[in-house]
């Protein structure tokens, strides 16, 4: 079950461009891999979701990318101090899969050190916009690692179920050539739990809510495979345009 | 005092505790037909507030009555009802359906869909007509003589209004000096609003003397007694329910703290205090003429 609750920072440690935000768990619930959780951000009106990263004993890992002034708040935080957290929050990942793979693209690698603990630590392929970035590999050790101008997309080899978090792009971009693989969302989002239907996004030509439908949710296989080319070809466009700038916070 | 949200700030489905932590849930607004909302992105924080433009997203009259409501009862709570539309007769149909819940709420004032072509008091009148149901009507502070508006409805057979709705806003991304919102403008809530909602409240209760729903930027208990010394009833809980889903139990809790200080039993105690000073200055008045 979800509470809310004030907790101590334990550690904020750079990751590459990231930071690895630890705090202390008190009584909340880790949850399941891809679940997560409302962090308040000092001085902003609303708390950032964040899906968590790794739960050491007795903690909560995060890691955050500070794109805007609530992420940027959470990284500054220094040892001993305190903020809300509420959690876990939405639907995870299920874990029933046969030859899992993880991909992770960017910051989306956020709840794929979590998931491999779960799965006993399976292949994973991840992508980076640049050799700064990919540091974070360091959190998923024995992982494939692509840095652009390769795609993670090429790493992906056929006969896997495919668990992926990253930029809406790369996802389309999976969620096309592996039908069936889970993929976590991400959304603008105010509260987590289903209230301010900030977080609706389109997915399967339908809006839903990511927080309480998802953030994970299985690709839809309906997709012919000229659509599959055609999403494919934007990813790498897109992907070419979101390396010219940081990516805007997603709650701003 | 009863502690509402403000309607849109809170499924009771996805959140039945938080439901339940309230003395009435007030629904997303209704409409006749189905409606999927408008296109991502929705929301936008704001230096001290946020912007939502997701547009009466809802299932639409004919399933709510079939299926969200009969569910909603089941949470034993009183239920607020807020009707939307494009026409006075697309408020007064759902108001005929509707039997069996504490009030309906009038939502004459969303600023994220085309305004009905009706005015509000035509909107007031046609739904009176249509049940004998208590009747809010939610009202706008963008309008420039709020106050004149609430004795419109009031005359229309309203009991009771319901103050105030988000005011029209945009953000522009850093980046690209584009609105960040899909559709352009959202409604600006949060604290930010605060003070707008007071002054409307404050002249509504002046001219109405209607059991007022106070909202706008309630994040304390100190926040909630305000609006009460304004003239409300009855509080509601908007934005803070998005940061804080604890937020009722801790906002009854600081009421109560506050109308202890403030040496009063409860804070109905400080209904309409805020109008107490009037009469002093008037008569202060007549004595400087």
């Amino acid at each position: 079950m979800p509470r809310r609750e004030r907790r101590s920072v334990v550690a904020a440690e750079p990751v590459g461009p990231y930071t690895f935000l630890r705090l202390d768990r008190g009584g909340l619930d880790p949850g399941t891999p891809g679940q997560f959780f409302m962090l308040e951000a000092p001085g902003r009106l609303l708390p950032r979701a964040l899906s968590l990263c790794l739960a050491p004993a007795g903690e909560l890992g995060f890691l955050i990318d500070p794109v805007g002034p609530g992420t940027e708040a959470l990284c500054a935080l220094e040892p001993g101090e305190a903020i809300h957290v509420f959690g876990p929050l939405g639907n995870g990942f299920r874990l029933d899969v046969e030859r899992p793979l993880l991909v992770g693209g960017g910051i989306g690698i956020a709840p794929l050190p979590y998931l491999a603990e779960a799965l006993r630590f399976p292949p994973a392929v991840l992508g980076f916009r640049s050799d700064a970035h990919a540091e974070a590999a360091v959190l998923l050790p024995g992982a494939e690692v692509a840095v652009e101008p390769t795609l993670v997309t090429e790493l992906i080899t056929p006969g896997h179920g495919v668990l992926a978090c990253g930029p809406e792009p790369m996802l389309r971009a999976v969620g096309a050539l592996c039908p069936g693989a889970q993929l976590a969302w991400e959304a603008p989002m105010a509260c987590g739990y289903g209230a301010c239907y900030g977080c609706a996004v389109e997915i399967g030509g339908v809006l839903k809510r990511l927080c309480v439908e998802g953030p994970v949710l299985s690709a839809g296989a309906e997709r012919t495979r000229r659509d599959t080319a055609a999403v494919v070809e934007r990813f790498d466009g897109e992907m070419s345009r979101l390396a010219r700038g940081p990516v805007r916070e997603r709650v701003l | 005092m009863r502690l509402l949200n403000a309607s849109g700030c809170l499924d009771a489905f996805a959140a039945p505790e938080v439901a339940r932590g309230l003395d009435g849930f007030v629904t997303k607004t209704i409409t006749p037909l189905p409606r999927e909302g408008n296109a991502p992105p929705r929301i936008a924080e704001t230096a001290h507030g946020m912007l939502n433009a997701i547009g009466l997203a809802n299932p639409g009259r004919e399933r709510f009555l079939a299926d969200h409501l009969p569910r909603l009862r089941e949470l034993g709570v009183p239920l607020w009802i807020s009707v939307g539309g494009f026409c006075a007769q697309d408020y007064a149909d759902t108001c005929a359906a509707l039997d069996g819940v504490e009030a309906i709420e009038l939502n004459l004032s969303c600023p994220n869909v085309d305004e009905a072509a009706d005015s509000a008091a035509e909107i007031v009148a046609a739904c009176r007509a249509a049940t004998p149901l208590p009747l809010y009507a939610k009202l706008s502070a963008a309008h420039p003589d709020v106050a004149a508006v609430a004795r419109a409805v009031a005359a229309a057979g309203a009991d009771g209004l319901s103050l105030i709705n988000t005011l029209r806003g945009m953000a522009l991304d850093p980046r690209t000096l584009r609105p960040v919102l899909a559709r352009g403008t959202g409604g600006l809530s949060g604290p930010t609003l605060k003070p707008v909602a007071l002054a409307a409240v404050h002249a509504c209760y002046a001219a109405t003397q209607l059991p007022i729903v106070g909202m706008g930027g309630v994040m304390s208990g100190r926040d909630a007694l305000d609006l009460v010394a304004c003239g409300a009833r009855l509080v509601a809980l908007g934005t803070v329910l998005f940061a804080d889903p604890d937020a009722p139990a801790r906002v009854r809790d600081e009421l109560a703290r506050a109308a202890e200080e403030l040496g009063v039993v409860q804070p109905d105690d400080m209904y309409a205090a805020a109008h107490s000073g009037e009469k002093t200055l008037e008569i202060r008045s007549k004595v400087v003429a």
